[in-house]
């Protein structure tokens, strides 16, 4: 590596200490004109099939309408694309890079933005931003605790529920606190597991618990230290220890991602299984991934919530085309398409109250769904804690199950 | 010209692991000017060291690899032993090709599913004969002692390690070998391990070599088939690269370097035992035992190696019945309904994997066949004998574990600009193709009948006419054969395509891993199945091609 690389790496390490703001200012028309022709390469986790269709359905639609190409960069994990635009900085690789949109939120997120990775601000210049519900929805202006100052775009609400099978499990035994979930396992040993800490989903079972057990909650929405690591997550670890034993072939083991999980639950072998996708009972039956009589329950005291967003690296190649698609992503047609059980599930980002009669419309149109919970059963979502508790999260738990 | 080949041939080659270990080398040891290290430090191994769990990795990593690689060995042996005088067992050879052009990722998945406490083999005899309704508490796929793994492993290297001993059993007398040792009393198994075996086995332990190297680092297999808390060393390295924190590179770094040093030492204690088998062997000839026991353990090996063929072909006819399953719970023997929903709704996203593993494929087999046969001809023409050392040279790609070299290809790539180009991942096959291409082309070519061309040349034709219209067409099988091996090796790569492709050239490998830790199983079937019928079709042609082209040709089709 040269020196140039050199300097720009020790800058992207220690110097720039937030994103280097390049506003964008030009008429959505000549985005649009720039955009006709790139080939977008959207880097984005690829362990869910239904998120992928719904990529592959982005692409068809962005190609039709915009002639756009939209190529599905298939990650098993997040960081693998961040870890890409790190080395591209590092190699002193200005423009023309290899990434041009990221599916991210939390971490990974908090990572780009401190480091000067991620092109912006650009969000609150689509002409769709207009929808978004940044009132009642707040992750989607902020997210785990770091404002998302135009650097990244929503377009997928998360939120933390339990999937079951109700012909195995009866409503009213569903543990529905922490502290009952441990009582649930202790009596059905082997019936429970989360997906490893090191996937996200897995990391979000224990912030779950967390969110719970902390004494004082509201010190989760600041950076994590040393001290208060260990003042809020001393109940978590009681928890887990006395949990991980009655956990699915002991705690000694975990699924790699929440669809290997949801396999476990389809193939018999767990009975309880977290999801980031309120529809995601619904999702799989239409897709016959699990069985008709599967649903999901939430917790009593309210489950995490958080919003995911595309975002577009410093370097992209095609940025015109990235927030081309970032646009479409906002449509209310795209956002109701998504919203389909059929197709993801996942609740809009929008406020249904900005849309047009005709658009609202197409959101009261999607089917009702047994297997769906509704916004009353979910309740206000609660916040993501700010994401060097999530780091911390998962370095403790590796430290601990080894 | 062709005088240049042998160096180019090794360029290509060495460039690229010598380019790749030094970038991996420096920043084990501190020197990383990029992140404004440049003075040489312990710290990475320090940090390594100080890894929870690490021990429990190692110890995973050497037992996995140590236990593959024998079994392995002596399931081929066994099947060997007895395979040369029955011939039933002969006939099982016809499937060796198939099973030898499965990738191992197509072959773990489907292995997995076979073996799962709510997999095939448990379906199959549920409720009725078990009374489970709901799926045993037994630990089985991603065991903390790395045993599915290695069974993952041994499923893939056993036939590989048959076709070797079949390949170099081609340059013995076997037959006169064994008659003479029967005569004198030995059991057909004894016969052919005492007079056969001593000699062959200094053939085939390069490749042996391959398959400890391959079973201590493999990455793919391991991310489908191996614990993860604690996982194999490799895995381990692979996620420190993969992080975004580049404080972690370091500590990859070293990782991979550690890597390098396990596998070098497993050859080292390999060789040992190598030893230390034959002079106990040897005292056992000398003495003249006939060793009466050798025929049922060699019969028990065979019965085991038919044993791993039969659960391979299992487990990709379980995938293949996946891709056609509308529904399919435990404890169902098969699938509720048979649908063609998922083929139809996935082939137009298979297309472009299947353009680029097709296109690698086919250019790096091309490439490679050109580079072999300019290297085996111009041997020939200058009257060359190929040394140790150059097949030691040949086989280092294989034997260097990929983490150790892989990373530091990538960012010579990056600095190029050529990282996810089709072109880089092109090369980057190409390290592991032309081994393979070149060791199966260079027996049949080195034992055409020197007579033909001596003909051809009397009669006035040159060496470029004799290489075009009497070799070539001479060699026509062969040649097809070693272009089919090197295809399916291309097909089967996943780390090299993941780093060299920057993630942009997705092949059906790579997109079948990334799926395989989670998602639908009806997809992954849709994958497992062109991963394994891709190959097979081009050895089906590289078989079936020849006897089109030369049906009134005796001895060449």
């Amino acid at each position: 590596m040269d020196r140039r690389s050199f300097v720009a790496g020790l800058a992207a390490a220690t110097l720039v200490p937030r994103a280097a703001a390049s506003s964008e200012t030009r008429p959505w028309e000549d985005i649009l004109a720039a955009a006709r022709g790139q080939t977008v390469y959207w880097n984005a986790w690829a362990g869910d099939e239904r998120t992928n269709a719904f990529i592959a359905w982005t692409g068809e639609e962005m190609r039709r309408r915009f002639g756009v190409a939209v190529v599905h960069v298939r990650l098993r994990d997040t960081a693998e694309a961040v870890a890409r635009v790190v080395a591209e900085k590092q190699a002193g690789r200005g423009s023309g890079g290899s990434v041009d949109l990221i599916w991210i939120n939390g971490p990974n997120f908090l990572a780009m933005k401190t480091q000067g990775l991620l092109f912006g601000p650009f969000a609150e210049t689509l002409p769709n931003w207009h929808f978004v519900d940044t009132t009642r929805k707040r992750s989607n202006v902020i997210d785990f605790t770091v404002p998302v100052e135009g650097f990244a775009a929503p377009w997928r609400m998360a939120q933390v529920v339990y999937v079951y099978d109700s012909a195995r499990l009866a409503a009213a035994d569903l543990p529905r606190s922490i502290p009952a979930l441990l009582a649930w396992a202790q009596r059905h040993p082997g019936r429970l597991t989360h997906p490893t800490v090191r996937n996200f989903l897995g990391a979000t079972f224990l912030k779950q618990a967390l969110a719970e057990l902390a004494p004082d909650p509201a010190a989760l929405q600041r950076p994590a230290d040393d001290a208060a690591f260990e003042a809020a997550t001393a109940p978590l670890w009681v928890w887990y220890d006395a949990l991980r034993p009655n956990l699915w072939r002991q705690g000694r083991e975990f699924p790699e991602t929440g669809p290997a999980q949801r396999q476990l639950l389809d193939d018999g072998e767990i009975d309880i299984a977290i999801s980031f996708n309120p529809a995601e009972a619904a999702v799989s039956i239409a897709n016959r991934l699990l069985p008709p009589t599967a649903r999901v329950f939430v917790l009593a005291r309210g489950t995490i919530g958080n919003t995911s967003f595309v975002a577009i690296p410093f370097n992209a190649a095609g940025k015109e085309g990235a927030m081309a698609v970032a646009d479409f992503l906002l449509e209310p047609a795209t956002q109701a398409y998504a919203q389909d059980p059929r197709h993801m599930g996942n609740f809009t980002v929008l406020d249904l109250g900005r849309l047009d009669a005709a658009d609202r419309q197409r959101f009261l149109d999607l089917r009702s769904d047994p297997a769906l919970p509704t916004n009353e059963e979910l309740g206000v979502p609660l916040p993501e804690p700010h994401p060097s508790w999530m780091t911390r999260l998962v370095a403790a738990w590796e430290a601990r199950t080894h | 010209m062709l005088r240049a080949a042998p160096p180019l041939t090794l360029a290509l080659f060495l460039l690229p692991i010598a380019a790749g270990l030094a970038g991996t080398a420096l920043p084990a040891f501190g020197y990383l000017p990029a992140l404004g290290h440049t003075e040489v430090s312990l710290g990475a191994w320090r940090e390594l060291m100080a890894t929870p769990g690490l021990a429990d990795t190692l110890a995973l990593t050497l037992r996995v690899g140590l236990l593959a690689t024998a079994l392995s060995v002596v399931l081929a042996i066994g099947f060997c032993a007895l395979a040369h005088e029955r011939p039933w067992l002969r006939r099982c050879e016809n499937a060796l090709a198939p099973l030898l052009a499965t990738p191992h990722a197509a072959l773990a998945i489907g292995f997995a599913f076979l073996i799962l406490p709510s997999g095939w083999l448990a379906r199959l005899v549920s409720p009725d004969l078990t009374g489970w309704h709901t799926p045993p508490q037994i630990v089985t796929v991603r065991d903390p002692q790395g045993l599915s793994l290695a069974g993952g492993l041994v499923l893939k290297e056993t036939p590989y390690l048959v076709l070797m001993i079949l390949a170099a059993s081609v340059q013995m007398r076997v037959r006169d070998l064994v008659a003479s040792a029967r005569a004198l009393g030995y059991g057909p198994a004894a016969a052919w391990l005492f007079a056969v075996l001593p000699r062959l086995y200094a053939q085939i332990r390069l490749p042996v070599y391959a398959v400890l190297a391959f079973s201590l680092s493999a990455v793919d297999v391991a991310l489908i088939l191996a614990p993860g808390t604690p996982p194999p060393l490799a895995v381990l390295a692979m996620r420190w690269f993969a992080d975004y924190d580049l404080a972690l590179y370091p500590r990859a770094a070293a990782a991979a370097l550690l890597q390098l040093a396990l596998v070098a030492g497993a050859i080292v204690a390999w060789r040992l035992g190598e030893i230390l088998t034959a002079r106990l062997g040897r005292a056992i000839i000398l003495r003249g035992w006939r060793a009466p026991a050798a025929e049922p353990v060699a019969a028990a090996a065979a019965l085991g190696a038919v044993g791993t063929g039969v659960a391979a072909f299992a487990a990709i006819a379980g995938m293949a019945l996946w891709s056609v399953a509308a529904g399919w719970r435990f404890p169902a023997a098969l699938p509720e309904a048979l649908t063609l929903d998922v083929w139809t709704r996935h082939l137009p996203e298979v297309g472009r994997p299947l353009e680029m593993t097709l296109a690698a494929g086919a250019a790096a087999t091309v490439i490679a066949l050109v580079l072999a046969l300019a290297c085996l001809e111009n041997e020939q023409r200058a009257a060359l004998r190929p040394g140790t050392g150059t097949l030691w040279l040949l086989y280092l790609p294989l034997l260097v574990p990929q983490i150790a070299f892989l990373f530091g290809v990538q960012v010579a790539l990056v600095q190029a600009g050529l990282d996810g180009t089709l072109a880089a991942v092109i090369w980057a096959h190409l390290l592991f193709v032309l081994p393979y291409v070149f060791l199966s082309l260079a027996d049949p070519f080195r034992a055409l009948d020197p007579r033909f061309a001596r003909s051809a040349a009397a009669l006035g034709a040159g060496r470029a006419r004799i290489f075009v219209r009497i070799k070539l067409p001479m060699l026509a099988k062969p040649i097809l054969v070693a272009a089919a091996i090197g295809f399916a090796v291309s097909v089967g790569q996943y780390l090299p395509t993941l780093f060299a492709g920057a993630g942009r050239v997705a092949t059906l490998t790579t997109e079948a891993v990334t799926l395989a830790t989670g998602a639908d199983r009806r997809i992954l079937g849709v994958y497992a199945v062109l991963q394994a019928a891709l190959p097979a079709l081009v050895y089906g042609l590289a078989l079936g091609l020849p006897r089109l082209m030369f049906r009134n040709r005796r001895g060449l089709a």
